[in-house]
């Protein structure tokens, strides 16, 4: 595995850590770093990464798994579609288990309604084309990494003629709540931003959060030497006293991001406002299929709107992706609220902070 | 039988009932050797009294896969559950529920892959039954096996019996079955060289016995993966468990497809490995004669058991970390974003 | 989450591309990617290719970071 392999290597990682350590010995107090991206905190908790991180750099999870931030009126709105006669819900895994108000995805599959797991959006296109006596729905949830690949196939649809292919949107975007976190009560020490979204916008978006904010960012690898990389970079700028925007990944990302993804994006999508679920609404967070496009815009094509989401007043995700508090904090944690049956974002996903508290303890946070 | 698929009328209990099983299934399992008594259940003798039972059913989709398909995966299968519980195996039943409409092609392949891999392993059939629902109430074939094997005399092979000090090793490589499975799938299609890795496994175990290793425990990570086995183990033993991700036997295509898909690959399936935990003395002996068996040419130790307390498992990965892993939650499904 | 994979590409046409990663092969979508030829390294997220690796950069950090391990190895 070509670039997979190499940046694996157990012996660099020793050499990294060390290097870590170090650098961390330089700093005056403990700091707090946020993982943005939920790809970044999988590939901490799989590679045990946080067992080599020093006692005085915390890292939190933050709001990047777009599973986790997809608001319970979303999915309700998908329930419901799977529920007209006639539609076809096709969704990425990742939406299998994602709880709406009364129910899942998984649950109307196994109620009998149609609902396909697939691995591109150009294969619910196929599903569409070989079905032409039914409306197929391709669920769009994912950050600007995934959202180039379901315009693509919207514009794909338009030159193929074909009509019974629509998208429920509720693609979002990173650089916007990250500002939002920033400009609010959480005091962060620097952001580790994510690897392949940074592929497509760039650098530029991270400018105002170093920039205004005075908080160090660096685009991160999602491999273990590029995650040890990253964190060295921010605890060094701490240490030194910057706030830049620095790239540890540039094998892949360049300064100016993927120039023809982006312009597929601004052709298909317009920016508008978006819920988080924990986080609220967030202007211009997120992204609306444009006018020139709506005959593939499921929620116009159907007429649905989002209902309002009523999440558990209870529930505290919002300050836990903030990490301004923990799981133990939440008085709904382990009680009502059980992977098997999760009511926030944090316990949504199984690399969410609540799951994996859930499940491996304290333990599985700090340092195992 | 000029039949090209499957009808409602061949699980009728009648003639044609009669003459899919005289022409098709008979034939092709027994292969011209004498044919279980056809009455309503089969005498059988038992080399002493204590014997071990096991049943299973088999659903998979699609029912023919690169390596193998539902035939051999039920035989080898059923095999294998009596293998890991120390038995030798001797009688299976074979119970098929067909959808109607199934291809009379698709459904002669499956029976050859029983016949070869039941008299490979040398069990015997012993009933069977087969049954038609209408299409639509089936996928294709579904099988349901039991499994009759003679205990081994003084062994006691448990997961409660793994203790501080053992070794754990496996005989292969991990993730071929599901990998294989999955590269067929509808909507997930790829092309790789991974093939299933389907296989009984009691003559492997039949050489660990004999050669006296200590087996504490013997288990097969199927579904759910070797991580769901290794948890199973060390709640059932009380124990924990630590794992070294870089000495599990894994091939590169496989390793390559889960990076494609999103999934790790402790928790992909497979039909031909098994877990063996021994105290650490016999871990050479045991290795030894894994690599010298055709179905353990790549055994490793890949963990080991550490102390008495809470159950959990623990593994060391690529870089050196440790996390904590649990069972596969749910149905596994690829992640892309 | 943004899981995406560095393959290489066998052969492109039009908007898709074989690529592989250790024997598998999957089609991939070149849409979002401009300028995509056999042998380029790219990153495969949902059936598209979104961003390519470049080859000098991946081996200017490994060599970087090995360079230095091995000195300390030398000096020990």
């Amino acid at each position: 595995m070509r670039y997979i392999e190499e940046f694996r290597d157990g012996k660099l990682a020793a050499k990294l850590e060390q290097d870590l350590v170090r650098e961390a010995a330089r700093l005056a107090r403990a700091i707090t770093l946020m993982e943005v991206c939920g790809t970044h905190t999988m590939s901490i908790y799989r590679h045990g990464l946080r067992s080599m991180f020093p006692e005085n750099v915390k890292m939190v999870s933050g709001p990047g798994c777009p599973v986790c931030v997809t608001p319970v009126g979303y999915v309700d709105m998908a329930i419901e579609l799977a529920r007209t006669p006639g539609v076809i819900i096709t969704t990425f895994g990742d939406m299998m288990r994602v709880p709406g108000t009364s129910s899942a995805l998984q649950k109307e599959r196994g109620a009998g309604k149609d609902v396909r797991v697939v691995y591109t959006a150009l294969d619910a296109l196929t599903v569409a084309a070989n079905n032409k006596n039914n409306e197929v729905v391709f669920l769009g949830v994912g950050f600007e990494t995934t959202a180039p690949s379901i315009a693509s196939t919207i514009i794909m649809a338009k030159k193929l003629g074909i009509t019974n292919f629509s998208v429920l949107c509720a693609h979002k975007v990173m650089p916007e709540p990250m500002e939002a976190l920033t400009s609010g009560q959480l005091k962060l020490d620097g952001y580790m931003c994510p690897a392949h979204v940074s592929a497509i916008i760039g650098e530029e978006g991270y400018r105002p959060i170093a920039g205004k904010y005075g908080v160090p960012c660096v685009i991160t690898g999602f491999e273990p030497l590029d995650i040890l990389r990253g964190v060295i970079m921010l605890v060094r700028q701490v240490a030194d006293g910057r706030a830049e925007v620095e790239n540890e990944y540039n094998r892949v990302v360049l300064p100016e991001g993927n120039r023809k993804a982006q312009a597929i994006l601004a052709d298909v999508f317009v920016k508008s406002s978006a819920v988080w679920r924990g986080l609220g609404p967030i202007p211009d967070s997120g992204l609306a299929i444009a006018p020139k496009y709506e005959a593939y815009d499921a929620a116009k094509k159907f007429g649905i709107v989002e209902p309002p989401s009523r999440e558990n007043p209870a529930c505290v995700c919002g300050e836990i992706l903030k990490g301004l508090k923990g799981p133990q904090d939440c008085p709904l944690f382990g009680k009502a609220c059980v992977p098997e049956n999760p009511i926030g974002a944090c316990m949504v996903s199984s690399e969410g902070t609540c799951a994996a508290h859930y499940r491996y303890g304290a333990g599985a946070l700090a340092h195992a | 039988m000029r039949d090209k698929f499957i009808l409602l009328g061949h699980g009728s209990g009648g003639q044609m009932t009669g003459e899919l099983l005289s022409k098709v299934v008979m034939p092709a399992i027994y292969d011209g050797g004498p044919p279980p008594d056809m009455d309503d259940a089969t005498p059988a003798t038992l080399p002493h009294n204590k014997i071990c039972f096991t049943t299973d059913s088999y659903v998979v989709d699609p029912f023919i896969f690169p390596g193998g398909d539902i035939g051999d995966l039920a035989i080898n299968g059923t095999i294998n559950d009596l293998a890991m519980a120390g038995a030798e195996p001797l009688f299976i039943s074979l119970a098929f529920i067909l959808e109607e409409g199934l291809s009379m092609d698709g459904f002669k392949s499956v029976l050859g892959s029983i016949r070869k891999a039941s008299s490979q392993a040398g069990v015997q059939i012993a009933c069977g039954d087969t049954k038609v629902v209408p299409r639509g109430k089936g996928d294709k074939i579904f099988i349901n096996t039991s499994g009759v094997g003679a205990a081994r005399e003084g062994l006691v092979v448990h997961s409660r019996n793994a203790a501080p000090g053992d070794v754990v090793i496996i005989n292969g490589t991990i993730g071929d079955h599901g990998i294989a499975v999955m590269s067929q799938r509808e909507g997930m299609r790829f092309e790789s060289p991974v093939v299933s890795d389907t296989a009984a496994l009691h003559t492997l175990v039949s050489d660990i016995i004999d050669a006296g290793v200590e087996i504490h425990v013997m288990r097969d990570p199927t579904r759910g993966g070797l991580a769901t086995v290794a948890v199973e183990i060390a709640e059932a033993a009380g124990v924990s468990i630590r794992l070294d991700e870089r000495a599990m036997p894994i091939s590169k295509s496989v390793a390559g497809a889960c990076e494609i898909l999103g999934l790790d690959p402790m928790y992909v399936a497979n039909e031909g490995k098994m877990i063996l935990i021994a105290p650490e003395r016999d871990a050479e002996k045991a290795l030894k004669v894994m690599r010298s068996h055709r179905l353990g040419q790549d055994a490793a130790i890949i963990g080991r058991v550490l102390e008495r307390g809470q159950p959990k498992v623990t593994v060391t990965s690529s870089v050196g970390g440790v996390r904590m892993i649990g069972k596969l939650p749910g149905e596994l499904l690829p992640r892309i974003c | 989450m943004c899981v995406a994979v560095p393959m290489k590409v066998i052969e492109v046409d039009d908007v898709n591309c074989v690529a592989e990663i250790d024997g598998v092969r999957k089609t991939i979508c070149v849409m979002t990617l401009d300028d995509v030829k056999p042998g380029d390294y790219v990153m495969a997220h949902a059936g598209f290719a979104i961003a390519k690796v470049d080859p000098a950069t991946a081996d200017e950090t490994l060599r970087l970071m090995r360079e230095i391990v091995e000195s300390e190895e030398r000096d020990r």
